[in-house]
Formats: structure tokens, C-alpha cells, sequence
């Protein structure tokens, strides 16, 4: 006799915590061939305006951590995707209708993608930062500090493309928080299951509350409200390329927001991805005449 | 007559060989422009200096298709080293006309002759010589190996430190492997037109450096020419705003340096001396011209007496009057609509309650002149606490603890600069870390160099100028390079779609 499965509730991550959307609106998410699995939540604009002022209330501690805090941090959500690796297999096969190898590869990459951008915590100063050899009796020194509030659509599995819902998600994810930043991140909204695991994940690894926030629902709907939100200081727009993107990008101009441009497919890991968010702070100090 | 009072001591104009009007300098050529050519005048005197070619939409176009053959058929093709002598050259030149070039900045700026003698000129040639060297060292930029140029920057330069703002767009630029079409300012075209002088003296290959003299429709049309890759601007936030909007889903890249409001933060244990030559320094060198001034001085409640008092002594000594006078500290206002501006938000800053302090000086007859002013007891809501008024005008506000310091400080929109004075280390280092701000000078105040990359965090703009980092700002790796050319397409046709729908919400609305 077969046991009667208990389906998960997929909600929001907000601030540490899962709730539903203050809207009240789902939506259904099939399997490839159309079988139901789960209603998730549709984020609404009030949604992402609360996503934004948990990441906001979260970005100087997480900043402030340090380097090497953080690296580990990022290291333990690898640690701990590790341990679920079938869990998201599963999850995968069923959303994406991809196969169990597939699966299997999409999880490792994504897992070892974690570990490379933990390693990068407390080099990226050192490899973009710079002593500065002024013309005069002064200490100079550059480093590289982090942007601020990033907002994220991710990687999009659109009709006739293959979905990589949840290396997508962590390969626009981890790279924004390599140095300090706070995001709020849209997920696939076709395939946002794992992307709500992986919220799990992080709430029960070391990354405290605020630090990431994900929103399902339409990044259409709710990407517009992100750009010109006067309190996100740049927006990642690697999965718009099927929105309209170049409004969004206008809006972002209103707050001069740092931009990056929609790019097909999965983002391969980059130091670029780190520096994209990251702003270059030069200290002058004076040195005494001896 | 007062050991304050000196006797006049003016630098000489005779140096200077002007002509009696200046063409566009396109293709290695001065050309005639077709819009309807203006005067620049001497803002000290109201004097006319020389007439100044407008450059039409055609005439950028021109500049546009000169400075992409220049890219395509030489300046592309060139070695690293070549394309390093001549800017090495360059600076050379810059360096033994030097006394000439100071003297037409601060005819044709009104800055004081000390400044643009010694502070200005010398830059220039240190700009043009740090990245001279650099050409041949791209794959050392932090780009990977091999990094390629983006093809035609479209420059857009501000009034306030003309030839160091050309120096700072230009020499990047061309080391990088660009070549540029460059807009000085309305007001302050001459330097740039006598730089392109040097660029004929240095032999620079035909094209490479452009210059299109004329107002803003000038540059609008410059950012919007379709064959431009790079744009670089340094002005204020509104425009920097709209060239943002200008570029989206262009694919070209984008550097913008914009407006600030610095806080410049004493410390009750600051070297006192030292801290109110930095004030004086961050917030009237330049007339206050200065995007990155330090223009709000917060200073710790327990010494906000003392630090007023001795700034206002100070500032009696200040000498206002010709700029050209080699004694002459505060020079004059670069043109008559700056001036009403900084009238209009002095006013506001005594209307919203704030105290005002002006320094004794004699106002000369003619020409455009504010004297140094200090705003006390200014609150943060004040318009003259939060919007950059470009002018020699300071306005001070007190905190009790490090905290609120770093709190007010960063309570703008902006954050391009600050400035920290206390003699304790660790309290500097902990301050500077918390500012929200792309530079930082501790117990100094406005310090420029080369190698130092200067540029702003939130609504001061984005990319860096100078060092390493302003090298990047004109280069792309070599994969993206490659990337580039089929995304073009995509590019156009998401522009063109977002332009057609804002058209069809705009007849929506005339409806």
C-alpha cells in the first residue's frame, strides 16, 4: 500500500522569513507535461517594497562581517545544498522535465558554483583594490566596497530553452553577495520551486535574515517597481532579455542605479559579477613630514 | 595700508597669441561650424576673449565618422608604445607651454592664476604622462590578457577645471586605444581648442582627437550619435540622468561624474591649524567649483565656536579680485547664470534660517563675483545642507558622536567625496570605512593625482577616472569583445522598441 505524500506549501522569503504574498495571489507551476505541483506565491509590488527594506535593514551587518565571515557564510550554504542534493534532483526532474543526470549536474555546478564565489570573499579587495603612488607625502589606497541593495531578475526558462532554474538563480545570487550586498531576487518564474528550496537552505544555514530575499511570481510585474525603487542601488537584469528591458533601465537612470544588461542563459562565474556590484573607495590620509 | 595689502602683482596676457575666433577641430583641422557661433568672454571682466564655432548635428556627425576612421584605419592599428610616445609627447608640450595655458584658463574660467598655474596645468601633463606609459601595459589593466578598446568616446566636459577635465577624458581614452570626440563646456572652450593646437604640434594621427565646441544640444547630440561606444561625462546629476536614459540599450558604455555635497567632518581632537586651512581649502578652491567640494562642514559640537571663529579671521584674509593677479586667492564666478544660481540658493539658506556670514571684501565693478561666504546653524533639511550650490559658500552643521557624524554625512543623495580631520588613526580609519563616499581625504581636503581613481558611489555617477581603475573605464575584456558584436543587433532593436512605445505614451497622453 502506497503512502499518501504531504506536498510542500511553496510561500516568499522575506527578511528570514516565508511569507505568503501580502496580496494573496498564486500561481499553478506544472510539470513539463502540464501535471500540477504546486501553487507558489505571486509576489506583488507590495511584496517587493518589504523585500527591499529587509535587505536595506540587513546591508550594513552583512557588509560589515568580515571578508573571511563571509566567505564562510557563503561556503556553509554549500555545505548544506550538498546534504539536500536529491531533494533538489527531484525537484528539478519534476519542474524542469529534465533527466536525473541532468539534474544531478545542474545541482553540482550549482553547489560548486557557491564554493567558488565563497573563495572569492577575501580576495576580490586584494586582485581590484590598489595602493596609489600620488605625487605627494599622503597614504592612498583604493578598495573595492560594496554597492549597496541589489535587485536581481534571474535567469528565466523560456518556452524552448532549456530551464536551469537553479544554477541560474545562485549564479546571479552568489556573486552579488560576495562582497556585501543585500539582494532581492526574482526567481524563474516558470520554475520557482527551487528557488523557494533554496531559501530553506539559506534560512537554516549562516546567512542572516534580510541578506537575500526571493519573490515568485512575474518579473514583469514586478521587475518595474524594483528599477526605480529609490532605495535599491543597482539591478541586475541578466534574466530581462524577454522583458522590456530598456525601460527598466531608464527607470534605473532616475536614481543612477548600476545597471547589468540581460545575457542568454546561465552567467558563467566571473570576478566581473563580483566588481559589478562593488564601488571604488579611495582614502587619502596625510603622512607627517619627518 | 596693511601687511595684508599687497601691491598688484598681475601675470602677463602678453604670452598668449589668440585669434579673434576659434573653428571646430576636426580630422587634424580647424573647420567652420554650422550653428551660429558665440562669444566667450572673461567672466572678471565681461571682457569678450575670442568667438567660438558652434558645432550642428551635422558637424558632431562629421566629428563622429572622422573619429571612427581615425579608430579604424590608424589609431587601432597602432603599437601600444607608439600610440604611449605620442601622448608622452603631449605631455611634454603641455609642460613647456604650461605658463600660456595657465594664463588662458584663467582668462577665459576666472580661476585664480595660482590655481590653474599651479594646481590645473600641472595635472594636466601628469595625466597625459601617467597613462602614456600605460598604452603598452593594457594587459596589466586587470582585464585579462589582450583587452580591447570600445571604439569612439563621446566626452562631455564641465567648466570648472577645463583643460584637467579634457586631460582626465583624453589621456585614459587614447592610452586605452580610443579616439575621442570631445565638448568642452559653453563657457569655457579656449583651452581645449589651444590643446588641440598641441595635438597638431605632436603630429597625432588625423582624427584620433576631436573637438566640437557649443551648448548643450551640441552634447545631446554627441551621446545620441549611433556611432559612438563609449560616453563620458562630468556634470551635473540632472544631465547625468538623461545621458543615463540616452545610452540604455545602446550597448554603449558609460562613465558618469556627477554632483556632490561632501561632508568635510572635524574631529574635536583635529590639529586644529591644519583643519581650517583644509576648510578653507575643500570649499573655496575654485570659487567652490568643485564638484567634490567640501561644501558641508560638520564639526564637533564641543569645538563649533572656536572652528567658526577662526574660520571667519581666516577668510578676512582671503584676497578676492583678479584672477590673473598672482595674489589673488578667490577668483570670480564662472559666468553670470552661476552666479544667480548661487545667489538665489544663498538667499533660500538665510530665508529657511540659517546664519549668514559673509567675508569683508571689495566686490569689483564688473564681472561675475561672490564673496566667501559660511552658513551657521544650518539644519540637514536645509536646501543649502542637500543640494550642491557650486559656489563659495559653506554651510555648517554639528554632531556630538562619531555616529551621527557618519549619520549626517551620509544623509545625502549624493557621495562623491568627504573629509575626515582628527589626529587619532583608528577613529580615521573606522569614519572612512562607514562613508558612503569614492573619496575620502583624511586631514587633507581636495588632493588630485594621476594614479588616484577619483568617482562617485549612489547619485555622484558611476565608473572611476584615474589609476588603474580609469583605464578599465575605456576598455572591455577580450571576451566580451568578441560577445559585443553579436549582441549589437539585440541591442537596437530593444532600443528602438522602448522609443517607439514612450512615443506611443506620449500621443496617449496628447490625446
Amino acid at each position: 500500500m502506497s503512502r499518501l505524500t504531504v506536498p510542500k506549501t511553496y510561500k516568499l522569503y522575506i527578511g528570514g522569513k516565508f511569507p505568503r504574498s501580502e496580496s494573496g495571489r498564486t500561481y499553478e507551476i506544472t510539470t513539463a507535461k502540464g501535471v500540477f505541483l504546486a501553487n507558489a506565491s505571486q509576489a506583488s509590488r507590495k511584496d517587493a517594497r518589504d523585500a527591499v527594506v529587509a535587505a536595506r535593514g540587513a546591508q550594513s551587518g552583512w557588509a560589515d562581517a568580515t571578508a573571511y565571515n563571509r566567505g564562510q557564510v557563503l561556503y556553509r550554504i554549500a555545505e548544506l545544498l550538498e546534504g539536500r542534493h536529491a531533494q533538489f534532483v527531484d525537484e528539478l526532474v519534476s519542474s524542469e522535465g529534465i533527466t536525473a543526470a541532468a539534474a544531478r549536474d545542474q545541482v553540482d555546478d550549482a553547489i560548486d558554483t557557491w564554493v567558488w564565489y565563497a573563495g572569492w570573499a577575501d580576495k576580490f579587495v586584494q586582485v581590484a583594490g590598489s595602493g596609489n603612488p600620488v605625487s605627494g607625502p599622503y597614504f592612498n589606497l583604493s578598495v573595492p566596497e560594496p554597492t549597496g541593495v541589489v535587485a536581481i531578475v534571474a535567469p528565466q526558462g523560456v518556452a524552448g530553452s532549456k530551464p536551469s532554474s537553479l544554477l541560474g538563480l545562485v549564479s546571479v545570487l552568489a556573486p552579488a553577495l560576495v562582497a556585501g550586498n543585500t539582494v532581492v531576487v526574482i526567481a524563474d518564474q516558470a520554475h520557482p520551486l527551487s528557488a523557494i528550496s533554496l531559501a530553506e537552505v539559506l534560512s537554516t544555514s549562516d546567512v542572516p535574515g534580510g541578506v537575500v530575499n526571493i519573490l515568485t511570481g512575474s518579473p514583469a510585474e514586478i521587475a518595474p517597481w524594483l528599477a526605480a525603487h529609490a532605495d535599491v542601488n543597482a539591478i541586475d537584469l541578466t534574466g530581462a532579455d524577454a522583458l522590456d528591458w530598456v525601460d527598466l533601465q531608464i527607470a534605473a537612470a532616475d536614481t543612477l542605479k548600476r545597471v547589468v544588461e540581460p545575457e542568454p542563459g546561465v552567467p558563467a562565474r566571473s570576478l566581473d559579477r563580483i566588481l559589478a556590484f562593488t564601488e571604488t573607495k579611495t582614502v587619502w590620509h596625510t603622512k607627517a613630514l619627518i | 595700508m596693511s601687511f595684508l595689502d599687497y601691491a598688484p602683482a598681475p601675470e602677463s596676457t602678453s604670452i598668449l597669441h589668440l585669434k579673434d575666433s576659434y573653428g571646430l577641430f576636426i580630422d587634424g583641422t580647424f573647420v567652420a561650424g554650422h550653428g551660429t557661433p558665440f562669444a566667450s568672454i572673461s567672466p572678471a571682466t565681461e571682457q569678450h576673449i575670442a568667438e567660438i564655432a558652434s558645432a550642428s548635428a551635422a558637424d558632431v556627425d562629421t566629428a563622429v565618422a572622422a573619429a571612427r576612421k581615425a579608430y579604424e584605419k590608424t589609431w587601432s592599428k597602432l603599437s601600444g608604445s607608439d600610440r604611449g610616445k605620442y601622448l608622452f609627447r603631449i605631455a611634454r608640450l603641455i609642460q613647456e607651454r604650461a605658463r600660456e595655458l595657465a594664463v588662458a584658463e584663467t582668462l577665459d574660467n576666472g580661476k585664480p592664476i595660482k590655481e590653474s598655474r599651479d594646481v590645473d596645468v600641472p595635472l594636466v601633463a601628469a595625466w597625459f604622462f601617467y597613462y602614456a606609459g600605460w598604452a603598452d601595459k593594457l594587459d596589466h589593466a586587470g582585464l585579462g590578457a589582450n583587452p580591447r578598446a570600445l571604439g569612439v568616446a563621446a566626452q562631455i566636459i564641465p567648466w570648472n577645471f577645463p583643460l584637467l577635465m579634457l586631460a582626465w577624458k583624453i589621456a585614459p581614452a587614447l592610452a586605452a586605444g580610443n579616439t575621442v570626440v570631445l565638448k568642452p563646456a559653453e563657457t569655457t572652450s579656449l583651452t581645449a581648442l589651444l590643446f588641440a593646437e598641441i595635438v597638431q604640434q605632436a603630429e597625432l594621427p588625423d582624427g584620433v582627437v576631436n573637438i566640437v565646441t557649443g551648448a548643450g544640444e551640441t552634447g545631446a547630440a554627441l551621446v545620441r550619435h549611433p556611432d559612438v561606444n563609449k560616453v563620458a561625462f562630468t556634470g551635473s546629476t540632472a544631465v547625468g540622468r538623461e545621458i543615463a536614459k540616452a545610452v540604455a540599450g545602446t550597448g554603449k558604455k558609460v562613465t558618469l561624474e556627477l554632483g556632490g555635497k561632501a561632508a568635510n567632518i572635524v574631529f574635536d581632537d583635529a590639529p586644529i591649524d591644519q583643519a581650517i586651512e583644509g576648510i578653507v581649502n575643500g570649499i573655496f578652491f575654485n570659487q567652490g567649483h568643485v564638484c567634490c567640494a567640501g561644501s558641508r562642514l560638520l564639526v564637533q559640537e564641543n569645538i563649533h565656536e572656536e572652528v567658526v571663529d577662526r574660520l571667519k579671521t581666516r577668510l578676512a584674509t582671503l584676497r578676492l579680485g583678479d584672477p590673473l593677479d598672482k595674489n589673488t586667492d578667490i577668483g570670480a564666478i564662472n559666468s553670470r547664470e552661476q552666479l544667480d544660481r548661487i545667489r538665489e540658493l544663498s538667499d533660500i539658506g538665510e530665508a529657511e534660517g540659517a546664519e549668514r556670514w559673509t567675508a569683508p571684501c571689495v566686490i569689483p565693478e564688473n564681472g561675475f563675483w561672490f564673496a566667501p561666504t559660511i552658513f551657521d546653524n544650518v539644519s540637514t533639511s536645509s536646501r543649502i545642507a542637500r543640494e550642491e550650490i557650486f559656489g563659495p559658500v559653506l554651510s555648517v552643521l554639528t554632531f556630538r558622536t562619531p555616529a551621527e557624524a557618519i549619520a549626517k554625512a551620509n544623509n545625502t543623495p549624493y557621495g562623491l567625496s568627504a573629509g575626515i580631520w582628527s589626529d587619532k588613526g583608528s577613529k580615521i580609519l573606522a569614519v572612512a570605512d562607514k562613508l558612503r563616499a569614492g573619496v575620502i581625504w583624511a586631514n587633507t581636503f581636495n588632493r588630485f593625482d594621476p594614479a588616484s581613481p577619483f568617482g562617485g558611489y549612489k547619485e555622484s555617477g558611476y565608473g572611476r577616472e584615474g589609476g588603474r581603475q580609469g583605464l578599465a573605464a575605456y576598455l572591455t575584456t577580450a571576451a566580451a569583445a568578441e560577445s559585443a558584436s553579436v549582441r549589437t543587433s539585440g541591442y537596437s532593436r530593444a532600443r528602438k522598441q522602448a522609443e517607439t512605445r514612450t512615443l506611443a505614451a506620449g500621443e496617449g497622453e496628447g490625446k
